[in-house]
């Protein structure tokens, strides 16, 4: 397990550096440059050429990569052009809104998509499953942007029901400790924080849940309706063992497998949707700040948030294979 | 009796056409059987439906429109300072936009723009990786161990992409090449470009065990023409069922990408995906601005999901009777 564990993470070394190859020589290819954000379009070449030596832009582009990467052993990321921050620091506060969002996200699509998707798989062909197999394609084939604007229309502008902007209402005070204002508020024992960051994660967690919650009904019911036509499931219930049992030891335990590896894909997905839904939802996440990026060409700001999140997506992969061993016993890690 | 009979041999043509026709009947080819089980689902009649319907929509659609989508014929009548817009009426049926365009003039015309980015994206997208995946999936599973090395490298290469969120990724092309409508597809395409390798190279791995592999390598036959002749064309069915269902995702993806600003700039070609981003920020006067152009993606993508998940099912060898 812990060779394993180890040889996994080996193996990310080679793909992570040479994504951070690619991305640095991308990055710089990008039209504008960040001399051009920070002073505008009408600059004078004195003034440009003075950022970009400032700015280390003016060196041969594998001099400005070692120096990038010899910072980075030190978990340096560098200052963000776009607001002049350290990029850890950048990532440290907004971490925490994103992480809030595909939590909730993920509680969405998994606490109603496998209880769903079970439920249709045991009503085979009847309205239940005919509608969630129906709703489930329907929510693949509407933008997320989208839906996110059609539950901020109907929610709360028209029926005034949920809030529609930022993390928490302006004026609550909160302690910060880990800057997971829902976390931080139980800690705290604030439990008005608690509610109000919750009210405010509902609309975008459904708008960003859409897609998983789709994909999770569909592969639970399809992998479910296998397992119910196995062998071994008539066995247990011929042997004479409690509904119960056998949905629980020998169903769902089969079933889950391929559901758990789709999870652990959908979860690294999920950053495309935060992009978009934070940007609806003004909610001052990882997502809101890359696509300001790319606008401001935040070269250290954009390599760093990118990088940290290949890293997180792999991890959260790992996480799952690993978990595929404790599901299936059959499985076992080399 | 002689063969030769005149009478004899007409009677051996018709039991040799009659044999050829039996033939017909009961050696179907895979496609041949897809196809009928795709005539009695429900879910690919829909589907292939809505899908003929947005092609002929989108090659008549600039025909039928009754205006020009960029002629500002109704500028005087609008003013967005006080949210004055008229609204559906026997001229313009779905109303006039901010500009005083007629509407649905740009929906109609809007329709090929949609199915040109979702057709192009999932062109490149299936070109570039199932060449990748032919070639990684022959390296694979046919090529021993200095093929193994090529597929190692080339798979390499798709995690990375892979590794990327793909907005994130379709983002950075986009901005890499500057706004435009063959931006859009571009970026939308290669997002979509490893999904397709990983696909056709796991498929072909599983085809390369396959009994008539053996056979055709004990024949002596050539490994690239036993990867070209047998092993690519039994693992693309699940490459078709994903086009397919990409065709769905590109459209909807080429939204996304409007929705951030990146898409195509230009007024003259209207494209759902920029109505609909463009729609937001009449959201409050207007909100039908935006359910229009959305209704379009959304069925669009349906119809093509609808067909894509029929066809899996039609290939699918544990439902074949």
């Amino acid at each position: 397990m812990f060779r394993f564990i180890v040889r996994r993470l080996l193996q990310l070394v080679p793909s992570l550096l040479g994504l951070s190859v690619l991305l640095f020589i991308w990055l710089r290819r990008l039209p504008g440059g960040p001399e051009r954000a920070l002073l505008g379009e009408r600059a004078t070449p004195e003034k440009v050429a003075q950022i970009r030596a400032m700015l280390g832009l003016d060196q041969p582009i594998y001099i400005q990569y070692g120096k990038f990467m010899r910072r980075l052993l030190e978990l340096d990321f560098g200052n963000s052009i776009q607001t002049g921050r350290p990029v850890s620091d950048e990532f440290v506060e907004r971490f925490p809104a994103t992480i809030e969002l595909t939590i909730v996200a993920m509680i969405i699509a998994i606490g109603v998509g496998i209880p769903l998707g079970f439920l249709a798989a045991r009503r085979h062909g009847r309205l239940l499953d005919t509608a969630s197999v129906g709703a489930s394609i329907l929510g693949i084939c509407i933008p997320v942007f989208f839906l996110a604007y059609l539950l901020k229309f109907v929610f709360a502008l028209n029926l005034h029901l949920l809030p529609t902007q930022g993390r928490l209402t302006s004026g609550l005070q909160r302690t910060d400790v880990t800057g997971f204002y829902v976390l931080d508020g139980m800690m705290t024992r604030e439990w008005d924080v608690v509610a109000d960051a919750l009210l405010h994660l509902i609309l975008p967690g459904l708008a960003l849940a859409s897609i998983p919650l789709a994909i999770i009904v569909r592969m639970t019911r399809a992998s479910v309706l296998e397992v119910l036509s196995e062998d071994y499931v008539r066995t247990a219930e011929a042997k004479g063992l409690t509904e119960k049992v056998v949905k629980r030891r020998h169903i769902l335990r089969n079933a889950l497998l391929p559901v758990v590896t789709a999870i652990g894909l959908l979860t690294g997905g999920l950053l495309s949707g935060a992009v978009l839904t934070e940007s609806v939802f003004a909610l001052n996440g990882v997502g809101s700040f890359i696509k300001d990026a790319i606008f401001y060409s935040d070269y250290p700001g954009l390599m760093g948030f990118v990088l940290i999140f290949a890293i997180v997506y792999v991890m959260v992969n790992l996480v799952v294979d690993l978990s595929y061993s404790v599901i299936d016993p059959r499985v076992r890690v080399r | 009796m002689s063969l030769a009979a005149p009478g004899r041999k007409a009677d051996k043509i018709d039991r040799l056409a009659e044999l050829a026709a039996l033939e017909d009947e009961t050696g179907r080819s895979l496609w041949q059987e897809t196809f009928a089980r795709l005539r009695h689902n429900p879910m690919a009649i829909i589907g292939g439906v809505i899908v003929t319907l947005f092609v002929l929509l989108s090659v008549i659609g600039p025909l039928l429109a009754p205006y020009s989508p960029t002629a500002q014929t109704w500028r005087e009548e609008t003013s967005i300072a006080q949210g004055l817009f008229p609204g559906p009426r026997a001229e313009n049926l779905l109303g006039v936009d901010q500009l005083g365009r007629d509407f649905f003039s740009r929906m109609l015309i809007g329709a090929r723009q949609s199915l040109l980015v979702g057709v192009v994206a999932t062109l490149l997208g299936f070109a570039v990786g199932t060449l990748l995946g032919a070639v990684s999936g022959a390296a694979a599973g046919l090529g021993g161990h200095r093929g193994r090395w090529l597929d190692n490298t080339l798979m390499r290469c798709t995690d990375m992409l892979l590794a990327l969120p793909s907005l994130l990724l379709a983002i950075s092309v986009a901005a890499l090449l500057g706004r435009s409508l063959v931006t859009v597809m571009i970026a939308v395409g290669v997002v979509q470009i490893p999904i397709f390798a990983r696909l056709l190279r796991g498929s072909m791995i599983a085809q390369a065990n396959g009994d008539y592999v053996l056979a055709a390598r004990s024949l002596g036959v050539r490994r690239w023409r036993i990867a070209a002749n047998h092993v690519i064309p039994n693992s693309l069915g699940p490459v078709i069922v994903q086009a397919t269902l990409t065709l769905a995702t590109a459209i909807i993806e080429a939204a996304a990408l409007s929705y951030l600003g990146l898409g195509n700039p230009d007024p003259s070609t209207p494209e759902w995906g920029v109505m609909l981003a463009d729609a937001q920020v009449f959201l409050d006067v207007r909100p039908e601005w935006a359910f229009y152009p959305a209704a379009g993606i959304i069925i669009t993508a349906l119809g093509f999901t609808l067909l894509g998940e029929a066809l899996r099912e039609a290939l699918d060898p544990k439902l074949r009777k």
